[in-house]
C-alpha cells in the first residue's frame, strides 16, 4: 500500500474537506509548496490562493483557501484557513462578478479573493 | 354575572395570553441552544488545530513574541466581558457582569489599570449606568455571531496587545464569558488569554481532545518560526474569541429557555389559583341569588298571609 497522507482542511466555522490523500500543493508566503507523506514536520503561513489535493483514489481536489496555515506532522495534515471553499462550491458568476466590482472600486483584497476563486475553479475543470 | 367573577375571569385570559407568549419563547430558545451547540461544535476541529500549531510553535522553538512574553510589572490589563443583547435571560447577564467585577477588583488590587472591553448591551448599559468608562463596546450580534463578528472584536484587542504599554497598550488580555456546561448549567469563567502560557494552551488542548498523549515534533518553519508565530498568535485569539461568543450565545439560549420555562410555570399557577377564586366567587354569586330569591318570596308569602 503506497503511503497516505490524512488531510483535513477547516475552515474558522466548519470542516471543509476531510480525507486520505498522496500529495498536497499549497502556496505558502515564500511559494508554492508540495507535501507527500513521510514529509518533515511542517508548519507554514499560507497566502491566498489554491490549494490542490490529489486523493488516494486518483482525484483531484481544490479548494480556495484565503490565508490560514499549513500544518503536517505524522502524515497528518491539516489546512486551516478562515475561509476556504471547494472549488465545486464556488458560484463562479458571483466571482466573476466580484472580480469585476472589485477591479472597478480598486480593492485589491476582494480582488485578490475573487481572482483565487476563479483560478481554483478554473483548476478543477 | 357578578363584577368580582368578571374581574377575575379577565385576569385569567391576561395571564393566558401572557402563558403563550412565554411558552412560544422557551421554544424558540429551545431551538436556537441546539442550534448554537452546533456552530460550538463546528468551530472546534479549527480551534484545536490552531490550538495545537500554536503549543508546536511556542514549545518547539525559542522564539519570543510579545503576545507569549510575560511582562515582569504588568500595569495595564484588558478586560473583554461577554454579555447579551437581551434580557429576559434570568441571571445570565448579570452573573457574567459579576464575574467581571470580581476581576476587575483583583487585577486592582495587584496594581494593574484595567480597560474594559464589552460585548452586549447588557453590559453596556450596566458601565454606562454607572458612568464608568468603556474602551471599546459591540452590540447586535451576541445572538447569533459569526466569525467575522469575532475578528472585528478581536482586531482593537490585538492591537491594544501589540502596543507598547507606554504608549497606551495593554499587558495582558483576560476574557470573561459563560461557558456551556450543559443544557442545566452555564458557569461565567475568566481565562487570561494574552500572554500565552504553555500551559494554559496544553491544557486547552487537552480538555479539547487535541493534544492527548502527543509528543509534538519537530517543526520545519515556513518561513520563519517568528512569522509563523507572528499570524499564528492573532488567529488564536481570533479564534478563542469566537468560540467564547457561540459559548456565551448557547448559555443565553439555555438561560432564556430556563428562564421562560419558570415564567411558563408561574402563569399555569397563577391560572390554577385565579380560576378556584372565580369559582368561589360565581359559587358566592349564585348563592347570594337564591337567598335573595328566597327572602324576596318569603318576605311576599309573609305579607301576602297578613293580608288575609
Amino acid at each position: 500500500m503506497a503511503a497516505e497522507l490524512h488531510v483535513e482542511l477547516v475552515a474558522a466555522d466548519r470542516s471543509v474537506w476531510s480525507g486520505a490523500a498522496t500529495l498536497v500543493i499549497a502556496r505558502t508566503t515564500s511559494g508554492d509548496i508540495g507535501v507527500m507523506p513521510g514529509h518533515q514536520p511542517l508548519l507554514g503561513v499560507l497566502e491566498s490562493g489554491p490549494v490542490t489535493i490529489r486523493t488516494s483514489d486518483g482525484g483531484t481536489v481544490i479548494a480556495a483557501v484565503h490565508g490560514g496555515f499549513i500544518s503536517f506532522a505524522d502524515d497528518k495534515l491539516s489546512v486551516l484557513a478562515e475561509i476556504a471553499e471547494l472549488s465545486d462550491e464556488i458560484d463562479v458568476q458571483r466571482a466573476e462578478r466580484a472580480l469585476e466590482r472589485a477591479k472597478s472600486e480598486a480593492d485589491d483584497a476582494a480582488e485578490r479573493r475573487a481572482e483565487v476563486r476563479l483560478r481554483a475553479v478554473a483548476g478543477a475543470h | 354575572m357578578g363584577a368580582q367573577v368578571r374581574v377575575y375571569k379577565r385576569r385569567i385570559k391576561s395571564v393566558t395570553a401572557t402563558k403563550k407568549i412565554t411558552k412560544a419563547m422557551e421554544m424558540i430558545s429551545a431551538s436556537r441552544i441546539v442550534k448554537a451547540q452546533r456552530q460550538v461544535d463546528a468551530s472546534t476541529p479549527y480551534a484545536n488545530e490552531l490550538t495545537r500549531a500554536v503549543t508546536a510553535v511556542a514549545t518547539g522553538s525559542n522564539t519570543r513574541h510579545p503576545l507569549t512574553t510575560e511582562v515582569e510589572r504588568p500595569t495595564r490589563a484588558a478586560v473583554l466581558l461577554i454579555t447579551s443583547d437581551r434580557g429576559l435571560a434570568g441571571g445570565y447577564s448579570s452573573n457574567a457582569i459579576k464575574a467581571a467585577e470580581q476581576l476587575t477588583e483583583r487585577l486592582t488590587a495587584e496594581g494593574k489599570e484595567v480597560l474594559p472591553y464589552i460585548v452586549g448591551r447588557k453590559g453596556v448599559a450596566y458601565y454606562g449606568f454607572r458612568g464608568r468608562a468603556v474602551t471599546q463596546s459591540w452590540t447586535g450580534f451576541t445572538d447569533n455571531p459569526t466569525y467575522a463578528d469575532a475578528k472585528t472584536v478581536a482586531g482593537p484587542l490585538i492591537e491594544a496587545v501589540t502596543t507598547e504599554t507606554a504608549e497606551g497598550g495593554v499587558d495582558e488580555l483576560h476574557i470573561i464569558f459563560t461557558e456551556f456546561v450543559s443544557m442545566m448549567t452555564q458557569t461565567p469563567v475568566d481565562v487570561r488569554l494574552l500572554p500565552l502560557s504553555i500551559d494554559e494552551a496544553t491544557e486547552h488542548a487537552e480538555k479539547t481532545g487535541a493534544g492527548k498523549d502527543q509528543i509534538l515534533p519537530l517543526f520545519d518553519f515556513e518561513p520563519s518560526a517568528e512569522e509563523v508565530l507572528d499570524a499564528l498568535l492573532p488567529r488564536y485569539v481570533e479564534s478563542r474569541i469566537y468560540n467564547a461568543l457561540l459559548q456565551s450565545a448557547a448559555s443565553k439560549h439555555a438561560a432564556t429557555r430556563r428562564a421562560m420555562k419558570s415564567a411558563t410555570d408561574n402563569a399555569e399557577e397563577l391560572i390554577k389559583s385565579l380560576t378556584r377564586l372565580a369559582n368561589a366567587a360565581r359559587q358566592a354569586d349564585i348563592t347570594q341569588e337564591i337567598s335573595e330569591i328566597v327572602g324576596g318570596a318569603s318576605a311576599l308569602a309573609d305579607a301576602t298571609a297578613g293580608s288575609d
